[in-house]
């Protein structure tokens, strides 16, 4: 934890300082919106390897980092992007060639798995997946969860219901915490301390960031810590859990940013396509992620023109009428 | 008659059955255009949320994912992941959802597989797996399938169990353990299939206009029964006005 009132630092020196090789890490968002990019691609040109990634349905990160040659492990409800790629080019990829091992789950069994390690509880019980594949096939092997003490030795267990017929229930699927070294999310307000604010849905980034080790919090804008604590019910996210904050506007580009962006259907469709060849993806990531230095750098590759014409409008918090063919 | 399309009756099927107080989940694509349109064309006061939290959302345009955006914007609440599967089961609002999803495969009692085909362990195919699908799948007491009429999708063994439907029939999900029904209605491109009240086992409900019995078992990898079929009304030109000018102008998901 890192008890400092100024957290404030750079991207890169925040990757450096918590993310390595073989570290367990989840991001935060949901498929096309408010998944940390500017860290993604600041990891991908560290070039670290091995990660665990733990996601729900992150989407657009999770699958740029797996393109990246960043993950070894995921543990996953769900390998989508929306309309933008019904399933992720790349995950898909390593999946059918062997070369990322996959622990499915359903995104409501992520979502306790998390509350879990936020709550300090070993495991969260629910009715979800009884009669199921999900309960009966293991994608990581019995050997790396007896050898790795950050993964638990099952991926869940059945046990009969121990209050009897209480609510009905026969049985209960348990479902084990999870405690990534490092959650990274992107949220439109910090202030130096570490207080965060979240416009429109948080999905499970609170849940994700209570859980973890340590905390990297991205930001569209850092303000003064009276701005967020004259409206303290409107934060999610206490400084005590937080320990890097770094400002980056439009650091969930190409994905979503409420009341700051929307996504970029120009940027998606083309990366889904990009996806599809090896020679392709292997330029995409020489040239468009790994030439600049920065995400300010690839953010001017893409032009202010773009990014105007996914400018949110006050109105709605999205870009009303945005082309998205 | 006027011309419309099967991906437009699919999406006016579905909206059909939805109810005034359902509340609805739907996942991305034609599910969310039926939720869209039933509440203009039978169930005004039908709630559509999504499992990423959004309650009833101000829908002005048709969202591209659970997550866009759009579903945030005149919400009554945007939650977290964790409240909106809480909707689905708890007990007051839990028999009021309605759920609505599709898949790679199914099979005669209604179970979905949305995660691989061949092995799990090195699959021939891998698709993005369960998402929130299994939760409603497990837990809603009504729920409606989307489909493509094919025989490599309506198989006698799925290549994986994702998504619960009524297991191995009679009450099979019952003694799983499970809360909630299994699904209440297929809709294809070509036909309705419904599931038999006591085995749970599919069959012919409903054909579309210009299809026959025939047809629909050809593009099936299983037998099922026919005697109940009925003919499915087509689109209404109001329905259609509906669907194509009101939900999906720009034809983001009709196209």
């Amino acid at each position: 934890m890192n008890k400092g009132i100024d957290k404030i630092t750079d991207l890169s020196t925040a990757i450096r300082t918590y993310v390595a090789d073989g570290s367990h890490i989840s991001i935060g968002g949901f498929t096309i919106n408010r998944n940390p990019m500017a860290a993604v691609y600041e990891i991908i040109r560290q070039r670290i390897r091995d990660l665990h990634v733990y996601a729900h349905s992150n989407g657009q990160g999770v699958d740029e980092l797996i393109g990246g040659g960043c993950v070894a492990r995921l543990e996953i409800a769900y390998g989508g992007n929306g309309r933008f790629a019904p399933t992720c080019v790349r995950f898909r990829k390593a999946v059918e060639n062997g070369s990322l091992i996959v622990e499915d789950y359903s995104n409501y069994q992520m979502s306790l798995r998390f509350m879990a390690g936020a709550m300090g509880v070993p495991f969260l019980p629910t009715r979800s997946a009884l009669g199921t594949d999900l309960i009966d096939q293991w994608g990581i092997p019995a050997e790396i969860r007896r050898d790795n003490p950050k993964i638990p030795d099952k991926k869940l267990e059945v046990v009969p219901n121990p209050f009897g017929a209480w609510q009905a229930a026969t049985q209960v699927v348990l479902v084990p915490a999870i405690n990534p070294d490092v959650t990274i999310i992107h949220v439109q307000q910090a202030d130096a301390q570490g207080n965060l604010r979240i416009r429109g849905l948080p999905f499970t980034d609170v849940e994700q960031a209570k859980a973890a080790r340590f905390v990297i919090a991205t930001c569209e804008e850092v303000v003064e810590t009276s701005v967020l604590r004259h409206a303290p019910d409107q934060n999610q996210i206490p400084f005590f859990c937080v320990d890097a904050v770094v400002p980056i506007a439009f650091g969930a580009y190409p994905t979503a940013c409420y009341r700051h962006y929307d996504y970029d259907p120009v940027f998606l469709y083309e990366y889904r396509h990009t996806a599809q060849d090896e020679d392709r993806y292997q330029a995409y990531l020489a040239t468009t992620i790994r030439s600049v230095d920065n995400h300010q750098a690839f953010l001017r590759q893409v032009g202010e023109d773009r990014l105007k014409t996914i400018k949110a409008d006050p109105r709605t918090g999205y870009a009303t009428g945005l082309d998205r063919r | 008659m006027t011309e419309f399309t099967p991906r437009e009756l699919m999406a006016i099927v579905a909206a059909r059955e939805i109810r005034n107080d359902d509340i609805v989940f739907c996942g991305t694509g034609i599910s969310m255009l039926a939720a869209m349109a039933a509440k203009h064309i039978s169930a005004p006061h039908s709630i559509i949320f999504f499992e990423t939290g959004a309650i009833d959302a101000q829908l002005e345009e048709v969202p591209l994912a659970v997550a866009d955006p759009r579903v945030m914007f005149g919400a009554a609440v945007n939650g977290s992941l964790v409240d909106a599967f809480g909707y689905m089961q708890n007990r007051s609002t839990g028999k009021r959802v309605i759920g609505i999803m599709g898949a790679a495969q199914i099979d005669r009692y209604g179970n979905l597989n949305s995660t691989v085909i061949g092995d799990y362990h090195l699959p021939r195919v891998r698709f993005s797996g369960s998402g929130g699908a299994c939760d409603v799948a497990s837990f809603v007491s009504r729920s409606i399938i989307f489909m493509q009429h094919a025989k490599r999708k309506f198989v006698p063994r799925i290549d994986y169990i994702t998504s619960p439907g009524w297991l191995k029939g009679n009450d099979s999900r019952q003694q799983a353990g499970l809360a909630g029904q299994g699904p209440s209605l297929v809709v294809t491109d070509m036909a309705t299939m419904g599931f038999d009240e006591d085995t749970h086992e599919m069959y012919l409900q409903g054909y579309y206009p210009g299809v026959n019995k025939e047809k629909i078992l050809d593009k099936m990898g299983f037998e099922v029964d026919t005697t109940r079929a009925q003919p499915v009304p087509p689109p209404t030109t109001r329905e259609l006005h509906i669907l194509r000018k009101i939900c999906d102008p720009q034809h983001l998901i009709l196209r």
